[in-house]
């Protein structure tokens, strides 16, 4: 079901280890560990409130980390690291905002340079380029503003794929989107991760959409994670480790449900279903 | 030629050196204002921009006051302004509404002392009418190596910071992910509005300096698609609005009731108004047109059914 990492001693993209982090007096990650292979395809899931955007912040350098350290390709990570590409889960423009699908786009590859962006055959060739690996060629000329949300999530994408990082985050990408866009930005992302050998970090409150693409999983409550290939760590006993309470795990016409147990504590779960509560 | 064209311009206008310092201050504080206020618009920071007007007033009537050039009194108040909602951070600025309010109201209370002062000392209303509202014909022409030198600082800010300004505007998020310094971005750029706000003000006056900022920036949005052209066809649009002001203003020394000449800034600032209206009218017919049309469709299939 899950691709096999590309084998070879190159060192993994991405290495998390013992992350902690507190804020105001509450922890928010606590030794958060993982690792992300070259052109690995990684989802990380939890829901709302359990660190997922915290991660992120530690792992682009927006956020320090209390313990811990965070590594890109072997090294620690620097201010402005060209190895990752982000998509960020709040991205708000006003629909009279003059910036088209194409600027958005070209300011992934230079929005750090001063100056304007003096035109160039080359630099519209990479922008045509990566309009059509995204599929965003037909709305190229569009007010980003104007834009629906999985239209806007292809130009972010594009936005952060155009400087070639090795490693792609993107935060709730399909939290606004209707189950179809959903779908497509869940295939082009796989597409792309495997044609470019880029490694794909994708989070979401829900894994379903995201089990035939993953390799790995990284299961994230109450700011602690579970590292592992989806049969490893969705398990009864390792998530109920996770949440501090016993939960279950169904498989429904080849959906995955967790579910709290019967005495479970309801203020983990994000949804009631009569008796039992499904928590992803 | 002059004669044929003498139904526009009034006799003396091309002759006039009042009008030529007009003409060169205006069309700066035009080209700055637009080139600023398009990222003032997309930054959501109007607001910043209005504060600079009330604070700019009690600048401008201090330095009546103590005797310097108003354009440097309404330049160290916006500075001084654009610090303190730097040092505040400018979104909380924005977000505690009560107390800004009381703080500019207060500015404005300053302002209303100082010409108090200004108009019982010279027993004129000159000032008030300068400060608050403009009077582009008596700015001395000793101002324009000011007025070219901070046209030079504020759109050479814009110029070299034009990408990672445009980034961290769109999604400060975003930008701060690539490493861009956002805060000190914004601060650069809200010095270059301080700057805008101070040209815009010695052309229209204080009070409706936002006018010049914020339309025909906000005019080009409605028209373009690309930020480029948005400061472009803003630019046009502002020198437009003040030339075309200029124009009116002198040719309204002919005009009753008083034969004195109406403000430039009314002009200005109304031009700036019917091209914000006339830019909304195609968006607003094509509306018109859809909302027509579904009601049309709506009506068939009323019938249909």
């Amino acid at each position: 079901m899950s691709r096999v990492p590309p084998a070879g001693g190159e060192a993994p993209i991405l290495e998390v280890e013992g992350v902690c982090v507190r804020l105001g007096g509450r922890e928010i990650l606590r030794d958060v560990g993982f690792r992300v292979g070259a052109g690995e395809f990684t989802g990380l899931i939890g829901s709302n409130g359990a660190g997922k955007t915290t991660l992120f912040r530690v792992i682009l350098g927006l956020q320090s980390a209390t313990a811990g350290r965070v590594l890109i390709a072997g090294h620690p990570r620097s201010r402005r690291n060209p190895l990752i590409g982000y998509v960020p889960q709040k991205f708000l423009l006003d629909p009279d905002a003059p910036l088209r699908a194409r600027d958005l786009v070209g300011l992934g590859l230079d929005a750090h340079r001063l100056g304007f962006p003096l035109p160039s055959a080359k630099r519209t060739a990479l922008i045509e380029e990566m309009l059509d690996a995204v599929d965003a060629r037909a709305f190229a000329d569009a007010r980003v503003g104007n834009l629906s949300g999985g239209e806007q999530q292809r130009v972010l994408i594009g936005h952060a794929l155009i400087s070639r990082p090795r490693l792609l985050l993107l935060d709730e990408p399909l939290a606004n989107l209707d189950l179809a866009s959903g779908h497509e930005i869940v295939a082009l992302l796989s597409r792309i991760s495997r044609e470019q050998q880029i490694a794909v970090l994708i989070s979401a409150h829900e894994m379903n959409p995201l089990l035939p693409v993953m390799d790995r999983i990284v299961y994230m409550a109450a700011g602690r994670a579970a590292s592992g290939t989806t049969e490893e760590v969705v398990r009864a006993e390792v998530l109920s480790d996770l949440y501090g309470h016993p939960v279950e795990v169904l498989h429904v016409h080849g959906r995955v449900l967790v579910v709290a147990g019967a005495h479970g504590d309801p203020g983990v779960a994000n949804g009631a279903l009569g008796a039992i509560e499904i928590v992803s | 030629m002059s004669h044929f064209l003498s139904p526009v311009f009034a006799p003396g206008f091309f002759q006039s050196s009042l009008v030529q310092i007009a003409v060169v201050i205006g069309a700066l504080a035009a080209v700055v204002s637009a080139v600023v206020g398009v990222f003032t618009v997309l930054r959501g920071q109007s607001f910043a921009g209005h504060a600079f007007g009330d604070i700019e007033a009690t600048g401008g009537s201090g330095a009546y006051l103590v005797g310097i050039g108003p354009l440097l009194g309404f330049l160290i108040a916006a500075v001084i302004g654009a610090v303190a909602m730097e040092a505040i951070g400018i979104q909380r600025v924005r977000g505690r509404d009560l107390a800004t309010g009381i703080v500019l109201g207060a500015a404005l209370g300053l302002a209303a002392l100082f010409l108090y002062l200004e108009t019982t000392a010279s027993s004129t209303t000159g000032a008030t009418i300068s400060v608050l509202f403009g009077s582009l014909f008596a700015v001395s022409s000793s101002t324009i190596p000011l007025v070219i030198l901070l046209s030079a600082v504020a759109v050479t800010i814009i110029a070299v910071l034009f990408r990672p300004l445009l980034l961290s505007s769109i999604s400060p998020e975003l930008a701060a992910a690539r490493g861009i310094p956002v805060r000190l971005i914004g601060a650069l750029y809200l010095l270059s509005l301080a700057v805008a706000a101070a040209l815009a003000a010695i052309t229209i006056g204080a009070i409706l300096s936002t006018a010049l900022l914020i339309g025909p920036a906000a005019t080009a949005l409605r028209l373009t698609r690309s930020p480029g052209r948005a400061m472009l066809s803003a630019g046009l649009l502002g020198v437009a609005a003040t030339w075309i002001g200029i124009v009116l203003a002198y040719d309204s020394f002919l005009w009753p009731p008083v034969k004195q000449g109406w403000p430039v800034s009314f002009f200005v600032v109304t031009l700036v108004l019917v091209f914000y209206l006339l830019a909304g009218l195609p968006a607003a017919v094509r509306a018109r047109a859809a909302r027509t049309d579904q009601r049309a469709r709506a009506t068939a299939s009323g019938l249909a059914g």
